[in-house]
């Protein structure tokens, strides 16, 4: 079958003249508009200013004028990031037609990189969920089987870039939602360092967890993308001045020769216990043989907190919720409640009548963590256990430069499947969620698939700004395999 | 003090609110502005749009610092900002970032001059934090909104409960107003609402051999020192009444909010809310702790100036200045500083003072100006006082002087000559040549005869005789003759008249 071109590839064309971005712009909106009603990855197009955006690009092209590294590539962009074109919604009722006055420094990078971005893909609301179902719009649906989840709560972006609707798309990720969803899908998710690409402009779910990350079909892509978004904003104060390396330049055949014999991959046992998937399990250890194979050493390691990561992550996040999203109450912009009686009334019912279920659940969760007399108990002990997780990894990354696993104990389950049961749901992140916490990078790529036919990922993490070791890595393994270059027969072009 | 007949002694807490002169606001670019067209002055930081972030306005922590230290507070290594949560229409984010249990400053003492003695307030705490917007009323049927103010930076200063009477709250108040203005990190203008204040309440009431606590009671902003002290006098009243009409003590629980009404003068209670406020702070994750170098704090302490209590203290003593003409010359931080650079530059102390208070003042008001504001340089003030006090002139010719000077300078726009310079121009300098001034005595006795007469012969005619003669010696001089040497030589003249020679 024929391999989708990559971003590189499609950016190097218009670059050099042999394709135009404005024919490049049209062919990824016909995709989606032939496409996207069985994905129903995009909540909205942007045919109009991204066609004008290519335009332009041709033009400064015409005129010898210099372009940026993304130039004419056509990019999706996860609807909890803010864009002047278009609304921002976050898939939720509350912010139903809103526009942001301004582009969050990501999409200030990208578009000034020469990027095209065509539409805003499905979320759970407010980037809440495990799966997409949680969309206060639609549900989206897995490009490897009708019947699945594409994972979340990066499933529109992750579902588009499977589907072959654009070759790039950014998501977000405050417990797994890039690399879950990616897995689910197939595709290359990465979750940079905290700190490393801006949140300015993404909308907040858990402000110390939040990061924004490419999703690609391939590693260089992911590559190319990350380091478009990726240094130090002005205007966040969290993020930071560590240089960003090229990462890929850093991807060359000779780099990756100097790597693979001196790589060591810590294998955390916690990750291959009771709840794991054997068809899942035989992927990722088929994997590590590929390493092995490739002269990499493999060490097996513990990380004795990993218990207690999901509990810890379901209150830090749940209290930063909780108190980001007040500012949803009807006043000030969004959905408010047509006939209040008072103040009380009309933040109430406004909040009530724009949150979806699992919104609420963890806007009460995180408020009763906050509260005075259980602060200690729930919010502080969570902090203090963050900590130890954090130490874990420390510890882990001196015995080995990455840990491998699975990125999620299963592949994509069916829909509706978890719905009633939101612990279930929250299970599907049991191996993402402590990067969050430690704020390290991780990422996903494609390791096989079931015999059902859904993809299987794995997950790479590493140190504190580690992301050039880490896309190494897993260029290494993908080079070896065929996986990325499988594509889903739904959301192909008739 | 006694109130209804009782021994009482109130137990007053101040919760102030200063804002800080700022460029900007604390969190992003956009400007403080007072009296902007509504929602003018706001961008999506302030506003609290979705995905904004705030970012650290150093130049509001450099003045909550400057107040700090200059308060005599501990300032913290390592401090951090906190959301505090309550929903309210003019709190965009249904937060405020403050600072909860690491502020920024703690302990401290401020001390200030009331009924000849130092009252002294030590103080709790002070931190940084963003003002709300405004709720607009004067719609018919709905409320707006305006967000020009939110995001302004207000240091928060708590004092302990060391204040005993409205008096000194005001006094306080006074002086911390002062205080702040001079430190340049607050215009401190009360009109603009640049200080507010929250004073906490209560009166111990000594009866039946016992002590009897009223339950505390905060009044919520107030913005002006008449309404503070409105305030908290009508609170210690009503609370004995209360007392004496209900018994009710302080109990844990009963501290309430009252408002003060500006028009009918007393204090109403605010409607309470349904449920104990729960602000449910945690460490704002948008930001990072902020650590404070104790050299810088080091640096700013250094270059405190010299404060305003202070400052009057040593102008009485050093400048002879009375004490209630102090505070003309320390208010405006430019002009003291202008008047003790003139000291530094030789200038006669005690004449200074005289200059600053008459003419040059008279001046300054006429331009909407300070003294300071007035431009002329601390030499020429210096040499002006010098002439003057080593009797080169005399204290109307000095105020001639001042007027050529500044008339020169308006008319030249540039240097100017200096005083003595002037002086000599004008025709002003005094004669102290006893020759010369012999001369125009005798003219003077020569022309004067029935003046010389009654000055010896009539000694109730004395007084009024030399003064006389005196007066033709100056005027025949033109003013130039030291009217000092001019007494010492008709009173010789008159003398030797007397004599037979
Ligand atoms: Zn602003």
């Amino acid at each position: 079958m024929a391999e989708i071109p990559t971003a590189a590839h499609v950016a190097a064309e218009i670059a050099g003249g042999r394709r135009k971005a404005v024919d490049v712009c049209a062919g990824a909106l016909r995709r989606i508009e032939a496409a996207d009603g069985q994905v129903r990855a995009f909540l909205e197009t942007l045919p109009e200013d991204a066609l004008d955006r290519a335009a332009r690009l041709d033009a400064d092209l015409a005129a010898g004028k210099p372009v940026g590294p993304l130039a004419g590539v056509p990019i999706a962009i996860k609807d909890n990031i803010c864009t002047t074109a278009g609304h921002t919604t976050c898939a939720s009722k509350i912010l139903a037609g809103y526009v942001s006055p301004y582009d969050a420094t990501v999409v200030e990078r990208i578009l000034a990189a020469g990027g095209v971005i065509v539409g805003k893909t499905n979320l759970d609301e407010f980037a809440m969920g495990s799966s997409t179902e949680n969309s206060g719009r639609f549900v989206t649906r897995n490009p490897w089987a009708a019947d699945r989840v594409p994972g979340g709560s990066s499933g529109g972006s992750a579902a588009a870039v499977a589907a072959g609707l654009v070759p790039l798309a950014l998501g977000s990720d405050t417990g797994g939602s890039i690399r879950q969803p990616a897995s689910f899908c197939g595709v290359v998710g990465v979750k940079p360092t905290y700190g490393r690409v801006s949140r300015y402009g993404l909308v907040a779910y858990g402000s110390s967890l939040d990061q924004v990350g490419p999703l690609a079909a391939n590693v260089q892509d992911a590559a190319l993308l990350l380091g478009v978004i990726a240094g130090r904003d002005p205007r966040d104060s969290t993020s930071v001045a560590e240089p960003v390396p090229d990462y890929v330049a850093e991807l060359a055949d000779e780099r990756l020769e100097a790597r693979a014999g001196r790589l060591r991959i810590g294998i955390p046992r916690e990750y291959f216990g009771a709840g794991l998937d054997e068809e899942t399990r035989a992927a990722v250890e088929a994997a590590l043989a590929v390493y092995r194979r490739l002269g990499a050493k493999t060490v097996e390691v513990s990380l004795p907190h990993t218990p207690y990561a999901i509990a810890t992550y379901y209150l830090v996040a749940t209290a930063e919720a909780s108190s980001n999203l007040a500012r949803y109450d009807g006043v000030h912009y969004g959905h408010r409640t047509a006939h209040p009686h008072d103040l009380f009334d009309l933040y109430s019912a406004s909040r009530s009548e724009g949150f979806g279920a699992e919104v609420k659940r963890r806007i009460m969760l995180g408020t009763f963590a906050l509260s005075a007399g259980y602060y200690d108990a729930y919010y502080n002990k969570a902090l203090r256990v963050r900590r130890l997780i954090k130490d874990d990894f420390d510890r882990v990354l001196t015995q080995c430069d990455v840990i491998a696993g699975p990125t999620a104990p299963t592949p994509a389950f069916r829909l509706g499947e978890k719905l009633a049961d939101p612990l279930q749901m929250y299970l599907a992140d049991i191996y993402t969620i402590a990067a969050n916490l430690a704020g390290i990078p991780a990422l996903s790529i494609p390791c096989g698939f079931s015999a059902a036919g859904l993809p299987i990922g794995l997950q790479l993490m590493g140190p504190l700004f580690g992301e050039a070791l880490l896309l190494q890595a897993a260029r290494l393994y993908e080079r070896e395999t065929d996986w990325h270059t499988r594509r889903p027969s739904m959301g192909r072009e008739a | 003090m006694r109130v209804n007949g009782l021994e009482v002694e109130p137990v007053i807490g101040l919760e102030v609110h200063v804002q800080l002169a700022t460029r900007t606001k604390l969190w992003c670019g956009c400007p403080l502005e007072f009296g902007a067209e509504p929602n003018s002055r706001v961008c999506p930081v302030c506003l609290g749009l979705p995905g904004a972030l705030p970012v650290l306005n150093r130049q509001a922590v450099e003045h909550a610092v400057r107040t700090a230290v200059a308060l005599n507070c501990q300032v913290a290594g390592f401090t951090k900002w906190d959301r505090k949560s309550y929903f309210y229409p003019d709190l965009p984010k249904n937060y405020q970032i403050s600072q909860y249990d690491l502020p920024l400053a703690s302990g401290g003492v401020f001390e200030f001059p009331i009924d000849h003695r130092f009252a002294r307030v030590r103080l709790i705490r002070a931190h940084l934090e963003e003002d709300a917007g405004k709720n607009v009323h004067d719609f018919p049927g709905f409320t707006g909104v305006d967000l020009n103010r939110t995001g302004t930076p207000l240091l928060e200063i708590v004092t302990e409960p060391d204040l005993h009477s409205a008096e000194e709250c005001r006094e306080f108040a006074v002086q911390l107003q002062r205080l702040v203005h001079y430190l340049g990190v607050s215009q401190a203008n009360m009109q603009m609402g640049h200080i507010r204040f929250e004073p906490n309440i209560n009166v111990i009431i000594h009866a039946d051999g016992r002590e009897h606590r009223t339950p505390i009671v905060e009044v919520k902003n107030l913005n002006s020192f008449r309404s503070l002290h409105g305030a908290v006098a009508y609170e210690i009243n009503r609370q004995v009444e209360a007392w004496q009409a209900d018994g009710v003590t302080a109990a844990s629980g009963n501290k309430s909010n009252r408002g003060w009404d500006d028009e009918r003068e007393v204090t109403v209670p605010q409607r309470e809310k349904e449920e104990a406020h729960d602000y449910r702070y945690f460490p704002d994750p948008d930001l990072v702790p902020l650590t404070i170098d104790a050299a810088w704090v080091a640096e700013l302490k250094e270059h405190t100036p010299e404060l305003p209590i202070c400052r009057t203290e040593r102008f009485i003593s050093e400048y002879k200045v009375p004490a209630k003409d102090a505070p003309a010359l320390v208010d405006d931080r430019a002009t003291a500083d202008l008047l003790d650079h003139a000291a530094e530059a030789g200038g006669d102390k005690a004449t200074l003072a005289k200059h600053f208070l008459s003419f040059w003042a008279r001046r300054a008001n006429e331009r909407g100006q300070t003294v300071a504001g007035l431009g002329v340089p601390a030499g020429h003030l210096a040499e002006l006082a010098t002439l003057q006090a080593s009797r080169k002139i005399n204290a109307t010719a000095a105020a001639q002087v001042a007027d050529a000077l500044l008339g020169r300078r308006d008319a030249a726009g540039a240097t100017t000559p200096s005083p003595a310079k002037l002086a000599k121009e004008l025709g002003l300098l005094q004669s102290r040549d006893e020759d010369q001034i012999a001369g125009w005595v005798n003219e003077v006795l020569t022309k004067n005869e029935k003046a010389v007469q009654d000055a010896i012969s009539n000694p109730k005619k004395l007084q009024a005789s030399r003064g006389f003669l005196v007066g033709q010696v100056m005027k025949l001089s033109g003013g130039q003759a030291d009217p000092k040497i001019v007494g010492e030589l008709i009173g010789k003249r008159l003398g030797e008249i007397a004599g037979g020679r």
